[in-house]
């Protein structure tokens, strides 16, 4: 492999594609870092690498697997001080800091070979800063309403049809006892999670997109509008209480018991909740209700990549691995519903058959003509998310505080951009 | 005279080291620290003055990343930030709380200094707060104030209180954690303490006996003083120690509810390291403003202490 290395990067490109489909062993290194800490995650990574090193019983591969919310800080400092081959991270605005920064590996190249290009379009967009490609996705899933199925039928419930019907069908699950939502604020994204699509529902997806580009004011009444359509479901006690000091597995608790009806959140809450003892008689998924009406339906649909550090040191075996896991096959197993329960990017590999992944695949691919936006912290920038976030969390707490919350955060995208 | 003359023979033979043996070996101790304070200490001061001038996310290099701002950041932090504002409280109110854990160890350790039977027992069983790693206390304080099943709210709940989420409420959450750092605190002024009772001359103690003095007469006129030096001591390290709180507030409350129990030191890593935080300069900025207020108790330390040495001297 040593004579490609030395080749030149232009050259190097097509010599990788052609030598590719011989996959020849690979030996050597080959230092990957995971943020998938959690029990599903974790299995499923720590599988997918045993059948890439059942194919290259020669490649010597070290595995480090960091906590995912202190991975979060201790990005910058492997990525310069001792750098992994290949690591997880999020797409869009999350890595811009690390591709600016030239912390990041360029991959274009990966992507103008004919096996990626044409199966994983669909999420090259989410992969692209100034024009090239900077990772790989691994994974999608939706956003939208987990719900308890058989609570909503003891109360005679069904699927919120439009915001009135979701804010009828809270006074109902209240007047049960129990709580609409549960949530759990302390590390603030779940919060934007509701921001995203109560925003998307009420003003659309390319409002949300030029609120992201820093072009509308926090003060402006579009954004009071969105808030006080948030605020209707706070001030009704929709909420779980004390929802700032749990985290979102703290929270799950309450839909597990039936104390709450039903959680905002991505498709990799329903194996916590199905480990947990809930059947899929009990949990079911409904898109998040429209708004106003005749805004269409958008959805937020966060992407997972993995990545090539820049100062890597064996980055031909990083680029193997890239290829291998969004390879069909791969694609297909990793993200079936024994596994992450999430949607595969490429469009070869197979949707398990999954009672929550075939809603959530039809519902990205036939229902949301409006657009698909990655996740509140990964389309704004970072400082204005951490302030916003922060916001949000005081509003759902003191929904009063709201003139001086947004001031706040206007404050800071004054600065910012 | 002749001996001084052979002396003198004798330091001419000698090496250039063996004539300076006296100045230079107590330098030569020395360098290790120095080089160590040098660059881990004194050198990282001067650099947090540089990066502080600067607009730069703290990835790519300072000189081609970096943004020459000047005085923006301290403008900013001292004129526009109201998260500054409220570390700057927060760590006010961590100054003067957690200073009670010095007369609480005092009352531990006065409570403790007597011969019983298995007293070391109760001695260590006393310090093992200040042993145990503060992510554990933070861990175990937050289970204990939790809403739903937290000891907390089961005794304010016997008492025939309403329960109160402690550390999800801004006005408390400070206070939550604060009473959390004491914890361990209490234990180190106490072994502090108990030390320096060791040392209380006994002689004093029976003379003042058999003057009447007993009780709190005695403690505060006969034992106290003789206390004084454990006391600075205690003093100091509490100070410096509420000064640096970071690890509780990061593992009880994550800085939250909304940036209510933030402190300098948890804000300038917020806005320097953390997950959405890309200012460098920024951090830097606070860092320094940190390290100013620092450097008066540190100043007053190191002066009282200048003092002692003059004055054991004279």
């Amino acid at each position: 492999m040593n004579f490609i290395m030395k080749a030149t990067a232009a050259s190097l490109a097509t010599i990788v594609a052609l030598s590719a489909p011989a996959s020849a062993e690979l030996t050597g290194e080959l230092k990957i870092n995971l943020d998938t800490s959690n029990p599903a995650p974790r299995a499923t990574m720590e599988a997918m690498i045993s059948r890439f090193q059942a194919l290259n019983p020669e490649l010597n591969i070290t595995t480090t697997v960091i906590d995912r919310e202190a991975y979060k800080t201790q990005i910058r400092n492997f990525l310069s001080a001792d750098a992994p081959d290949v690591l997880t991270w999020y797409a869009a605005n999350r890595m811009k800091p690390y591709v600016e920064a030239g912390l990041f590996e360029d991959v274009s190249d990966l992507w103008a070979e004919p096996a990626i290009a044409g199966s994983l379009a669909s999420t090259k967009g989410a992969l692209t800063l100034d024009g090239k490609q900077w990772g790989v996705p691994y994974s999608y899933y939706q956003i939208g309403v987990y719900y308890r199925q058989d609570i909503y039928e003891e109360l005679g419930l069904s699927e919120p049809a439009d915001f009135n019907e979701m804010l009828a069908n809270c006074e109902a699950m209240i007047a049960s006892g129990r709580k609409c939502y549960t949530i759990g604020t302390k590390w603030l994204w779940t919060a934007a999670a509701w921001f995203d699509y109560i925003n998307m529902r009420t003003h659309g997806f390319d409002f949300q997109m030029e609120m992201a580009r820093g072009e509308v004011k926090w003060t402006d009444p579009r954004v009071y509008e969105t808030f006080e359509n948030w605020g209707k479901l706070v001030r009704m006690g929709a909420f779980i209480d004390d929802h700032q000091n749990k985290d979102w597995q703290q929270s799950l608790p309450f839909v597990v018991n039936g104390e709450a009806g039903a959680i905002l959140l991505g498709n990799f809450t329903v194996s916590p909740l199905r480990e947990a003892g809930l059947t899929d008689d009990q949990l079911d998924f409904h898109q998040f209700p429209p708004i106003t009406p005749g805004v269409a339906l958008s959805e937020a649909a966060p992407t997972d990549s993995f990545h090539i550090a820049a100062n890597a040191q064996n980055k031909e075996n990083a680029r193997a691995f890239l290829r291998y896991l969004v390879s069909p096959a791969e694609q297909t197993i990793i993200n079936n519903g024994a596994n992450l329960t999430q949607l595969p990017v490429n469009s070869a590999a197979a949707v398990d058959d999954d009672k929550f992944l075939k809603q959530g695949f039809e519902m990205l691919s036939t229902n949301s003509p409006g657009g698909v936006s990655q996740f509140f912290d990964r389309d704004f920038p970072a400082e204005i998310a951490q302030a916003a976030m922060e916001g949000m969390q005081e509003f759902m707490v003191f929904p009063d505080n709201l003139d001086d919350v947004l001031e706040r955060i206007e404050a800071v995208r004054e600065d910012s951009y | 005279m002749t001996t001084k003359s052979a002396w003198n023979i004798t330091l001419a033979k000698q090496g250039w080291y063996k004539r300076n043996e006296i100045a230079l070996t107590p330098w030569l101790f020395l360098i290790p620290g120095i080089v160590m304070f040098t660059m881990y200490v004194v050198f990282p001061i001067f650099q947090s003055f540089q990066i502080s001038l600067f607009k730069w996310d703290g990835l790519g290099k300072l000189g081609t990343h970096g943004e020459y701002v000047g005085l923006a950041n301290y403008e900013k932090l001292l004129t526009r930030d109201r998260s500054f504002n409220i570390s700057l409280w927060n760590n006010l109110k961590w100054l003067i709380f957690y200073l009670v854990s010095i007369p609480a160890g005092l009352l531990i350790a006065l409570f403790l200094n007597q011969a019983v039977r298995g007293i070391r027992l109760y001695k260590s069983l006393f310090f093992f707060p200040f042993v145990i790693s503060q992510i554990v206390v933070g861990l175990v304080f937050t289970w204990f104030y939790d809403p739903q099943y937290g000891l907390f709210n089961g005794i304010i709940g016997f008492v025939g209180f309403e329960p109160i989420n402690v550390l999800g409420d801004p006005g408390l959450a400070t206070y939550g954690v604060i009473a959390a750092g004491v914890w361990p605190q209490t234990a180190f002024c106490m072994i502090l303490y108990l030390t320096g009772l060791n040392s209380v001359d006994t002689e004093q103690v029976e003379a003042a006996r058999l003057d009447g003095a007993k009780g709190m007469k005695m403690l505060w006129y006969v034992i106290l003083p003789q206390l004084r030096p454990a006391t600075f001591i205690a003093f100091v390290v509490t100070v410096i120690g509420s000064l640096r709180s970071f690890d509780l507030i990061a593992i009880m409350t994550n800085g939250g509810p909304f940036g209510s129990s933030r402190v300098l030191g948890f804000y300038m890593f917020e806005k320097s390291l953390s997950e959405y935080g890309f200012k460098m300069g920024y951090g830097a900025a606070i860092a320094v403003i940190l390290f100013l207020i620092m450097m008066i108790f540190i100043g007053y330390f190191l002066w009282r202490t200048y003092q002692d040495e003059k004055a054991a001297n004279q």
